[in-house]
């Protein structure tokens, strides 16, 4: 099925300047490979080299993140929202 | 590059820094680029601090509130185009910490300097990349009456 993915400002220039992408995915993982599939230049700036997301790269399914339902193996639907946001923090 | 504010909103967020001293604020810029790479703010979403282990030194946002704040961004036609947060007692400049945590490239980072509770300096620094390679660079605030 189809479901969109919302692409943070600094990912746009590697997929193709889209705000928001539709992938064809029954989970999450699926979405995620299929995204990197139609943008190869994304994986790198999501996947470290051993295949696992950056550290610093959320992804949630509506408004849950994944590490707190299945990961990759959480199942999507047609109504449903992918955002990625990379984290945000610092200090002095 | 500049970044282009908004007086009010300018002061919203160099407020911020002053109710929540000697604590660390943080909040996201929201609004647009321009062709050339510029940005102009529409508004300043002020975020809770989860760093309540070290507030004083430290900051990060739910991811979220970003989840949140990208989406409703995004109805409106805007996008994030930075964050901003303070430095208590602590001069407006990016420190390693916020470098090696800064992840949106092109995106502004602006610091504000508060000190005894008083916000002093402002200050933005674009975030360049690629991520393996980034780097903070100087950036021109720009404040409009609204």
């Amino acid at each position: 099925m189809s479901i969109k993915v919302l692409i943070p400002t600094p990912l746009r220039p590697y997929a193709g300047k889209q705000s928001t992408i539709e992938v064809n995915a029954q989970t999450v993982g699926e979405a995620l490979s299929d995204l990197v599939a139609r943008h190869p230049d994304l994986r790198r700036h999501l996947f470290s080299e051993d295949g696992r997301l950056r550290s610093f790269v959320n992804v949630y399914l509506n408004d849950e993140d994944i590490g707190y339902l299945s990961k990759d193996a959480t199942p999507v639907k047609e109504t449903d929202t992918i955002t990625i946001v990379p984290s945000v923090a610092g200090g002095r | 590059m500049a970044l282009t504010i908004p007086d009010v909103l300018y002061i919203q967020l160099r407020l911020h820094g002053e109710a929540t001293y000697p604590h660390e604020c943080c909040g996201v810029l929201v609004g647009v680029f321009d062709e050339t790479g510029g940005k102009t703010v529409k508004a300043v979403v002020s975020c809770g601090n989860t760093r309540t282990d070290s507030p004083a030194n430290r900051y990060h946002i739910d991811p979220e509130e970003l989840v949140r704040i990208q989406r409703e961004a995004m109805l409106a036609g805007h996008d994030i185009v930075g964050f901003y947060h303070s430095h208590p007692d602590h001069p407006a400049r990016w420190s390693a910490t916020d470098l090696a945590e800064a992840h949106w490239i092109d995106c502004s980072y602006v610091i504000t300097s508060v000190e005894r509770g008083r916000a002093v300096l402002t200050n933005s620094f674009q975030l360049l990349g690629p991520e393996e390679n980034k780097r903070f660079e100087d950036e021109h605030i720009v404040v409009i009456e609204q």
